[in-house]
């Protein structure tokens, strides 16, 4: 027998349970750990299994997706060949198909200006942003509408689809955000007058849904002009939306702008800076970058609402999918259009969230 | 600011009492086209073709006044009008002529400040309902359910009609065209209500369309026409009897293929006064004689407009009805062009 000093060992760890690792372990532990997670489960899975194979058989596995007219369409399922047969004109409207290129022309010059931005490196930013804040509403202007240059004119009444849609997004929200910053800090300022005009807009425009600007520019303003003398829709519903756009942008700079610490002021007025310099330099861009969530916000709002053109006869995104399907060779397909709408829509709008996700992170120096 | 609020409330007053006095025909001949307002999609009346026209028989009748005035039936650009806008757009001179699936009423000739100048289509509220239910008139409708879109002119003609019945029924409300048709395809209701053009034109979108069809009965009446603004009689007169003139060259078997050819060999008066080859028709509304050739030639009669656009062969397969030339026991009367 040897005398050997018993030594502690350390005996190996036992594997946990089976039932509380792997994928078993998680299941029990998220979706089966009581009785009422349990149910909640296998109703959920019962409403899955209701409702994605129809739609899925529907939108993909029994859809027809060539042909040219709606006899092509005889599987039962969605019938892609009709946005596949309108695609132009969801595209572009009734803009006229051998001018479309002046439209590709203008989008790929925003794209690639744009594009430049994105990377960090690119050595002409300042030059470029210049460019496309003054000079590229001039040039897409031109570009589009024509009468110049040997371009042909376009008249606004021929703009629809997705390009209708963004050019009132982009007007309304570029052109909204300088007025905006000028009317929250009207509204914060010490100036009892401006105060009055900057509170009295903003409350004005803030109080009247969309719909009711639209109807005014479209349908009143027209009676309370000399007769004769008419401006094109397109501009009186723009001006419309970007007014409107404007007043809210205000509220939520404002917002920005009143998180700024007292301090911030202070330390920017013992230098001695005037009340521009100060804003421009120290205040709004700290208040610009924290209500970047909240400008996002308002866009998205705003590139949804454009759908709302269609009540004074713009054809937008949705409306030329609506007035596609009242072409008597494609009646029925309006399942279809909506289908292609929502999803147009939501691409646009979830591209535009990630993309100030991604300005957050970048803008974010740390307080 | 006073004196603008009284500039601002006296072209209110204009805008509704004293519409436009001057010329519309010269400023028309002075733009180069005809500014015609329609729907933004109504099948068969207006609606966009795949090349981006505007197709329909309400956009027919505007090229017909672009024929007459200026022997091109493309010399006409179209405003598509939303319901709410569309009185506003001729009022304030946006648009010449009206010319929107629009029911002409005492109202809108007098209160508006408009005028109706004819009608192109008589339209009526009718309903259809499944075969399968055997029944064969609305009056047998007592206890129905009846799909409808809400809050317009239909959902009170059936209310008028059934109360004046005395018999019962059960509404069920949408609120977009698309929505009735569904609920109705699904079951939701028995009967589906609307305008006689609209259910011919809903009923493609039905699974089985064949398994559906119309009461006879029509249960309101809508005479759909164009409309001008009260008070440029000229005007009017021009578009009146551009109208006209479709329909009586159907009457007189003069079509768009066979126009150039009864030019050269019509002996009767009537035919070659409506062809512009004898009399001062177009002169005295202060047009080309040629004008009514130019519609025929170029937009064709209100038969063939009818059957290119909504007619049996299409497919909202209408049949002439009402709408058939009071020869054949329609509606359609033209005035005689002398």
């Amino acid at each position: 027998m040897t005398d050997a000093t018993p030594t502690f060992e350390r005996s190996p760890d036992l594997p946990p349970p089976a039932s509380t690792v792997g994928v078993v372990g998680w299941l029990r532990q998220n979706l089966f750990s009581t009785w009422y997670n349990t149910l909640l489960t296998i109703l959920a899975l019962w409403i899955v299994w209701e409702a994605v194979p129809p739609v899925i058989s529907w939108a993909f596995l029994t859809a027809d997706w060539a042909g040219t007219s709606r006899d092509d369409c005889t599987s039962g399922g969605a019938c892609w060949v009709f946005i596949k047969e309108w695609f132009g004109q969801f595209i572009y409207g009734r803009y006229p198909i051998e001018e479309r290129w002046r439209i590709n022309f203008g989008s790929i010059i925003l794209i690639v200006c744009a594009a430049t931005l994105f990377f960090p490196r690119f050595p002409y930013k300042l030059w470029v942003s210049l460019f496309l804040i003054f000079v590229y509403p001039i040039v897409a202007f031109f570009l589009f509408s024509g009468d110049a240059f040997g371009l042909e004119w376009v008249e606004t009444p021929l703009w629809g689809g997705l390009f209708l849609t963004l050019v009132i997004a982009i007007v309304g929200c570029v052109f909204a955000l300088p007025i905006g910053i000028v009317l929250a800090l009207g509204r914060r300022s010490d100036m009892p007058a401006v105060r009055a005009v900057c509170v009295a807009f903003i409350e004005l425009w803030r109080g009247v849904p969309l719909i009711t600007v639209l109807f005014m520019a479209s349908v009143m303003f027209p009676l309370f002009v000399p007769e004769g003398l008419t401006f094109d829709k397109l501009l009186r519903a723009l001006i419309g939306i970007m007014l409107f756009q404007a007043a809210y942008l205000a509220e939520v700079i404002r917002g920005g702008l009143q998180a700024i610490p007292r301090g911030q002021y202070e330390g920017a007025q013992a230098l001695g800076l005037s009340y521009w310099k100060m804003m421009i330099l120290i205040i709004l861009p700290q208040a610009l970058k924290l209500v970047i969530p909240g400008i996002v916000n308002s866009f998205i709002a705003l590139l949804k609402d454009t759908t709302l053109v269609l009540i004074i006869g713009l054809f937008d995104f949705l409306g030329m999918i609506q007035a596609a399907g009242t072409n008597p060779d494609w009646l029925g397909f309006a399942v279809e259009g909506y289908v292609f709408a929502a999803f147009v829509f939501w691409v646009l709008c979830f591209g535009i969230s990630r993309y100030s996700l991604h300005l957050e992170r970048k803008l974010h120096t740390g307080h | 600011m006073q004196y603008k609020m009284l500039v601002a409330a006296a072209a209110l007053a204009v805008g509704f009492a004293l519409p436009a006095s001057s010329a519309t025909i010269d400023d028309v001949k002075a733009k180069g086209h005809v500014q015609c307002g329609v729907s933004q999609g109504l099948p068969g009346f207006s609606n966009p073709d795949q090349a981006g026209n505007w197709t329909g028989i309400d956009v027919d009748v505007c090229r017909a006044v672009a024929a007459a005035v200026f022997g091109d039936a493309n010399k006409v650009k179209f405003t598509p009008l939303s319901a709410k806008e569309r009185f506003t757009a001729l009022q304030s001179g946006e648009v010449d002529v009206l010319s929107r699936n629009t029911t002409w009423t005492l109202t809108r000739d007098t209160a508006l400040g408009l005028d109706f100048v004819g009608v192109n289509f008589y339209d009526g509220q009718g309903f259809m309902i499944r075969k399968d239910m055997g029944i064969d008139s609305a009056t047998k409708l007592d206890g129905a359910s009846v799909c409808v879109n809400i809050g317009t002119t239909t959902e009170l003609n059936m209310a008028d009609y059934f109360r004046a019945n005395n018999m019962k029924y059960e509404p069920v409300v949408f609120e977009k065209a698309d929505e009735v048709v569904a609920a109705y395809d699904a079951g939701r209701c028995d009967v589906y209500t609307t305008d006689r053009s609209g259910l011919a034109a809903q009923r493609v979108k039905l699974k089985d369309p064949s398994a559906h069809f119309v009461l006879p009965e029509t249960i309101s009446k809508e005479p759909l026409g164009p409309v001008v603004r009260h008070g440029d009689n000229q005007w009017g007169d021009v578009v009146r009897w551009s109208l006209i003139t479709m329909i009586e060259a159907e009457e007189m078997g003069l079509n768009s293929g066979n126009v150039d050819d009864m030019r050269k060999t019509a002996t009767n008066p009537a035919v070659k006064r409506v062809l512009g080859t004898e009399g001062d028709m177009g002169k005295v509304l202060g047009l080309g004689n040629d004008w009514s050739y130019n519609i025929i030639k170029q937009v064709g009669n209100y038969g063939e407009v009818y059957a290119k656009h909504v007619g049996p062969n299409t497919p909202i397969g209408l049949a002439r009805g009402p709408n058939e030339l009071w020869t054949n026991g329609g509606l359609m009367y033209p005035m005689p062009v002398r």
